[in-house]
């Protein structure tokens, strides 16, 4: 754990850091209060998708026009691409120990989760407003 | 990035065998763990054949049993032999435990014996504590109080005492933080489940005035929240205490005082 460089250092100044950061609470709670709002919004998803099984292109615009429908299709993105942002998040903390890298992996997963997140929300208005 | 390739001294050879049990009618094998900082050699798992009639029931008893008259090279740390110290925690078996406290005849075939994952090695089955005993001097771990101090004792409802129940008995033999797959990866930074469990005992503890203090001190993505609930702490735990359950009240605390 210690590298060389380390070592002429006390073992509490290395423990201590750089101190607390005074962070976190709240991108864990907000990982909680995703999860659970993802489990009614993925059965009501997958659900959705699976009473459509063989319809055609008309009919599935046509449920997804409905306001229910098109509210319920932009929360799933919304929350789906906010979680997942979060949770690959701490991924990317657990295993990279290059300062960079992590910093750069983190960036680039959150514009991704960003883009798409936005991309989904675009596409479900566009339809329901039939642009 | 991710580290592929393991240190030089993690590749283990094989050891010497010695086997010490010609004629026993209950011989048991014992590998053990080897490494010595002073011969340039990457770590060797030993092998020494036992009888395991001329020792007591323990996994402690048999390492002194080798060291006494097998191996004095062996190297390993104990004191009480009797599950207070925290002293004797090695890996035997695949788990980590307190050697003292883990019968031989719990383990099926032949006792493996490793010193506890993931720490640096100071010899054979002695790891490096340095870092986890700087950790837990960092959490503060004895009461402080604003209020001026009493002319007696500071008093205690038998409740409260009795939230100090789970968490006072921890020994502070470290086979949790040392089964913890988030300690090994970010032990530098994060704390572990047991120096979190001792870093509650002090935040419930209602005779303590600086809850919120120390509350701050964790509040930090790797000092707390590296932890992702694997529960191999309480797994490992071997007094049977529950350091996750403590890890989850400090979680809670930290959402209720926002």
């Amino acid at each position: 754990m210690a590298s060389n460089s380390k070592t002429l250092r006390s073992p509490l100044q290395i423990a201590r850091g750089l101190g607390s950061a005074k962070h976190g609470t709240e991108h864990w709670w907000h990982q909680r209060v995703t999860a659970i709002a993802l489990v009614p919004l993925t059965i009501w998803f997958v659900f959705g998708v699976i009473r459509h099984l063989g319809a055609d292109h008309a009919a599935f615009v046509a449920w997804l026009q409905s306001p229910f429908s098109a509210l319920m299709m932009v929360l799933t993105a919304v929350v789906t691409f906010h979680h997942a942002q979060a949770g690959l998040q701490v991924v990317i903390e657990d295993y990279v120990h290059n300062e960079m890298a992590k910093i750069l992996s983190i960036l680039a997963v959150k514009a991704l989760c960003f883009v798409l997140g936005a991309a989904c929300v675009i596409a479900v208005l566009k339809i329901s407003f039939g642009a | 990035m991710v580290e592929f390739n393991l240190p030089a001294n993690s590749k283990v050879g094989v050891g010497k065998t010695i086997n010490a049990a010609s004629g026993a009618k209950r011989a048991k094998t014992f590998k053990i763990y080897r490494w010595s900082p002073d011969d340039g050699q990457n770590p060797r798992v030993d092998t020494y054949v036992v009888d395991l009639d001329k020792f007591g029931p323990m996994i402690l008893d048999a390492i002194i049993y080798i060291k006494n008259n097998i191996d004095s090279t062996l190297t390993f740390r104990r004191s009480c032999r009797e599950g207070i110290c925290g002293s004797c925690a090695m890996n035997i078996d695949g788990t980590n435990t307190l050697a003292c406290l883990k019968a031989i005849e719990e383990v099926k075939g032949d006792v493996k014996i490793y010193p506890l994952p993931h720490m640096p090695v100071v010899k054979d089955l002695v790891p490096d504590l340095k870092h986890i005993y700087a950790q837990l001097a960092s959490i503060k771990p004895w009461l402080q109080s604003q209020s001026p101090a009493p002319s007696r004792e500071r008093l205690q409802s038998p409740e409260d005492r009795a939230k100090l129940d789970g968490l006072y008995e921890c020994i502070l033999c470290f086979c949790c933080s040392t089964s913890c797959p988030s300690y090994w990866w970010n032990g530098d930074r994060y704390l572990g489940p047991s120096i979190l469990l001792q870093a509650y005992r002090w935040i419930v503890d209602s005779r303590d005035e600086m809850t919120g203090e120390r509350l701050d001190n964790l509040e930090d993505p790797f000092r707390l929240y590296r932890c992702h609930t694997i529960m191999n702490c309480t797994k490992a735990c071997p007094k049977g205490l529950n350091p996750a359950k403590a890890i989850a009240e400090i979680k809670k605390l930290m959402v209720q005082r926002r």
